[in-house]
């Protein structure tokens, strides 16, 4: 910490008065955009996953000017189409006692209470807007006979909330924004720019004035101005290496944004989803999730002996442990997914997985193909069940699935305010590229949820304080900011190109991954953690000196890509283990090992850590540091009480 | 992985055939790798992984080829394998496919999509975006957002809803477009004009929609269907050449009934 960083502002604009009023309340101070004005203002869209593709189509029905830089072929191909299980909302369609209440609770509790209560509520409340919306836009979700929606349930939750098509559902969300957003292409409201990605937020006075990027067929290193920037690039789970991430997801753009002054809050709050198929070997490139809605129908369990190593049909029910059940009566296999996580490793450390390695439990779906028949089950689960049959040549009708954690997402961002922007103003960041509704574990079917309330309908409403409410000068890419920002992009290209070392940047990867997930994965310590920066600061100083890209930048050049992403998790991996190092308690998916219940759950420490921790980029290369800010979160409408799923 | 047999212990050998194409303008050609000790466990693009690394060990670059989700959802993968879209196994995209489905000592063709519509970039990459044009023609509901009826209010009989996702499935990878001998995008359109044909929110914009999407598929160079149904062979997710039918009497009926833009008062 060489510096002397001048504290940001953390102002999180949050309203005040009663939570179920904050909402209307903000919208109705916000200034506003008259309609003739807003074609003046040009917005920048990075990414088109489910939040950039709703935000980039609404801005641009309202009439804004937007362009969208895309790093896939199509922005059809964003990681949110991968999403299985569901979104949830808050209709009480099946009369089950839900409510927008009772969302914002299970939300807030569910995160282990480090998330803010207004965001949280706000997003409980437009979820029902969202699935009017997407019904309207014809997205195919599973009906019952007499024609009305079906719901099923999710973890961390006690009714059924959750819509889903099939288990297909974040392709068909997808696909409504991505049609309505080319919608907006063919009228001509919106520039697309597929195959691009953003190496580099340029600012003008402070304020995020454009991105440098680089087409990746033709290696083109290309500016674009605008009036706001809008980061909607994901999560960076893929910092593991294996996740179930898709592997162009990155960190790299809200990377570049944190080093150009957008603090990155809550670092190593990252989700290990219970239910992937298992590791099979050293060739595997990334991992499988099987939908959280599995646990529905699915029993998990292992064998209550240790290294029992029959066939699971040999094993009689007597000597079979549904230790989810049995620990958690009232959820049973339903618990969140940190608690289900935490409880398969446990189970697996204590000798008693299975697979060749021991390294997976069972999830039996035995009982609910008798009670309910195979077709039924293939109705819900079919595509599921094909996929795991396809990676792994077993027949989930006939015998077990076997699955172990993986990362899956990250609840950790980019801090956002209220009105989702950043410290760096004019830079807005949405979906899970932002840390902001999900604390410190995220439930499932959230995320396709806050993707779209970020994009349909926060967004729209709050962009318009930034263009209503600052004074933005013309700027145009000739400007001096462009030239030395692309500079720099070009500089550090140049770098990666020239190392002429002897190992491929996957190699370095791999190597990162293990040692995340060894040391900041489901359990983290003091000791772990402190020897996991050793190694990354080792192997980060190796990566500078023994990187091999071959190739040149002006050229479609996969490796070049990849050694830029892995350069940036290099650094991201340090400050994730510097956050789970101050944060010495418990909290969802954040378990550390001194911080524990007697039972094994996680133990928080409101009294000392009950913060967003926003961390400030302060020293660059050899000197590479950072100083945290705290976000004081406080809870009116939630008492805070340790989580109990019993 | 200890004890079984051969292929077990020490893995499939190969001889990979795989297109190498410098840019656009390139004509391309054919190079031939030798790749030992590959897992049967692993998947197609997992050995491409290993080829690439071997590549890059030697010096020499490494094979281009779109990829993503690997779960055969996001519809970025995109080879013709021994002159097959997405390889041998039916439903099943190039990132599901495992190499178990191959035996030791076989010899594998690699190759791009290959269509007028789908101009190669990189070895085996290649331009869809003729897709995402067909779509921008007409490829949705118009329904901005804001605050439309509740969900409910509109009830969609479970046949039409669960027919309409069997066509809504498709993940627009152009394995149709790959596997047919006209270069036909039939299987695509069709599929997108049935998914919204099908449902109520798709009706007042239902004839507009097919033929605005049809004409832009023929102005993207895309041929016709000649009834081979290779499509529906190729297709990962198993989209039914139905939905070439319907698209057919749906343009039909636009066809016949629509009225040219700008008429609707004229005429009498």
């Amino acid at each position: 910490m060489s510096t002397t960083p001048t504290a940001p502002k953390l102002d999180s604009k949050c309203p005040t008065g009663p939570v179920s009023e904050r909402w209307d309340k903000h919208r109705f101070e916000l200034k506003l955009v008259n309609p003739a004005n807003k074609r003046k203002f040009h917005v920048l869209v990075v990414g088109t996953g489910l939040a950039g593709a709703s935000a980039a189509a609404s801005l641009a029905e309202l009439g804004y000017k937007v362009s969208v830089l895309c790093i896939h072929d199509s922005p059809r191909r964003a990681h949110s189409i991968a999403a299985q299980g569901g979104i949830n909302a808050a209709k009480n369609y099946p009369n089950d006692g839900d409510s927008v209440r009772r969302l914002f609770y299970d939300t807030v509790k569910g995160g282990d209470y480090r998330a803010r209560e207004s965001n949280v509520y706000r997003l409980a409340q437009v979820s029902n807007s969202i699935i009017d919306q997407c019904v309207a836009q014809g997205v195919p979700f599973a009906r019952e006979y007499g024609g009305l929606l079906d719901n099923r349930s999710f973890g961390g939750a006690q009714v059924s909330r959750t819509f889903y098509a099939r288990g297909q559902t974040g392709q068909q969300l997808l696909l409504g924004a991505y049609q309505a957003l080319m919608r907006q292409v063919g009228l001509g409201k919106v520039a697309l720019y597929p195959r691009r990605e953003m190496l580099d937020v340029v600012t003008v006075d402070g304020i995020a004035r454009g991105v440098i990027a680089r087409e990746l067929v033709t290696g083109a290193v290309e500016r674009f101005a605008a009036d706001a920037v809008l980061l909607c690039t994901g999560g960076y789970g893929n910092v593991f290496f294996l996740s179930t991430n898709a592997k162009f997801s990155n960190a790299t753009a809200i990377w570049r944004a944190h080093k150009r002054g957008a603090l990155f809050g809550n670092p190593c709050f990252t989700q290990i989803h219970p239910t992937c198929i298992p590791v099979s070997g050293s060739y595997q490139s990334k991992l499988t999730l099987m939908s959280e809605s599995l646990r529905n129908d699915g029993r998990v369990w292992v064998p209550k002996a240790k290294g029992d190593h029959r066939s699971p049909d040999q094993i009689p029910d007597a000597e079979r442990d549904y230790y989810l059940e049995r620990i958690y009566p009232s959820f049973g296999n339903l618990v969140p997914r940190d608690i289900a996580s935490r409880r398969a490793k446990e189970m697996a450390d204590a000798g008693r997985g299975v697979g060749d390695n021991g390294m997976a439990v069972y999830l039996d779906f035995r009982d609910a193909i008798g009670r309910d028949g195979a077709p039924r089950i293939a109705e819900k689960y079919g595509n599921l069940f094909q996929m795991y049959e396809r990676i792994t040549a077993d027949d989930p009708y006939k015998v077990p699935m076997r699955i172990y954690p993986a990362v899956h997402y990250t609840m950790g961002g980019l801090w956002v305010d209220y009105n989702l922007e950043s410290t760096i103003p004019g830079l807005f960041v949405l979906g899970e590229a932002n840390f902001s509704d999900h604390g410190a574990n995220r439930l499932g079917a959230s995320a396709l949820m806050q993707g779209l309330a970020d994009g349909y309908y926060v967004i729209p409403a709050t962009i318009g304080s930034h263009f209503a409410g600052r004074k933005l000068g013309a700027v145009t890419t000739d400007h001096e900011a462009f030239k030395t920002t692309e500079a720099a992009v070009r500089a550090r290209l140049d770098q990666l190109l020239s190392i002429d070392g002897k190992r491929s940047s996957d190699d370095f990867h791999r190597e990162l991954g293990l040692v995340m997930w060894n040391h900041c994965g489901m359990a983290r310590s003091e000791k772990g953690l402190k020897t996991a920066l050793t190694k990354i600061r080792a192997l980060r100083d190796e990566f500078w000196h023994d990187l091999r890209v071959l190739g040149t930048g002006e050229e479609l050049n996969r490796e070049l890509e990849k050694a830029g992403r892995v350069a940036d998790f290099m650094e991201l991996a340090e400050l994730m283990v510097l956050d789970a190092e101050q944060r010495r308690e418990s909290c969802g998916g954040h378990f550390r090992e001194e911080s524990q219940t007697e039972e094994g759950e996680a133990l928080r420490d409101d009294a000392n850590y009950c913060y967003v921790g926003a961390w400030q980029h302060t020293g660059e290369g050899a000197n590479l540091s950072w100083t945290m800010h705290k976000e004081a979160l406080t809870f009116e409408e939630v008492k805070l009480t340790q989580r109990s799923y019993k | 992985m200890s004890g079984g047999h051969d292929t077990h212990s020490h893995g499939l050998n190969l001889t990979l055939h795989v297109w190498r194409q410098k840019n656009a303008q390139d004509t391309g050609h054919f190079e031939t790798y030798s790749l030992h000790g590959i897992s049967e466990h692993c998947s197609f693009l997992e050995m491409l992984d290993q080829l690439n690394e071997q590549l890059l060990k030697e010096g020499r670059e490494p094979v281009a080829f779109d990829h993503d989700c690997r779960e055969g959802i996001c519809g970025s993968c995109s080879l013709v394998i021994n002159g097959r879209a997405h390889g041998p196994d039916r439903e099943t995209a190039t990132c599901q496919l495992h190499m178990r489905r191959f035996h030791d000592g076989e010899t594998i063709y690699i190759e791009p999509f290959r269509a007028k519509a789908f101009p190669v970039q990189r070895d085996l990459v290649c331009d869809r975006s003729a897709f995402d044009r067909i779509i921008a023609a007409g490829g949705f509901v118009s329904a901005s957002t804001g605050s439309p009826q509740d969900a409910n209010a509109l009830p969609v009989p479970k046949e039409a809803a669960d027919l309409a996702m069997d066509a809504a499935q498709c993940i627009g990878c152009g394995a149709c477009v790959a596997a047919c001998p006209n270069a036909a995008a039939m299987l695509f359109v069709g599929a997108k004009v049935s998914h919204l044909a099908l449902l109520p929110q798709g009706q007042p914009e239902r004839k507009k929609r097919v033929l605005a999407m049809v004409e832009q598929m023929d102005k993207e160079g895309f041929g016709n269907c000649g009834n081979i149904y290779e499509c529906e062979a190729a297709c990962p997710k198993g989209i039914s050449v139905e939905n070439i039918a319907r698209m057919n009497r749906e343009y039909l009926g636009a066809s016949l009934t629509a009225r040219p833009q700008g008429e609707a008062k004229a005429g009498f």
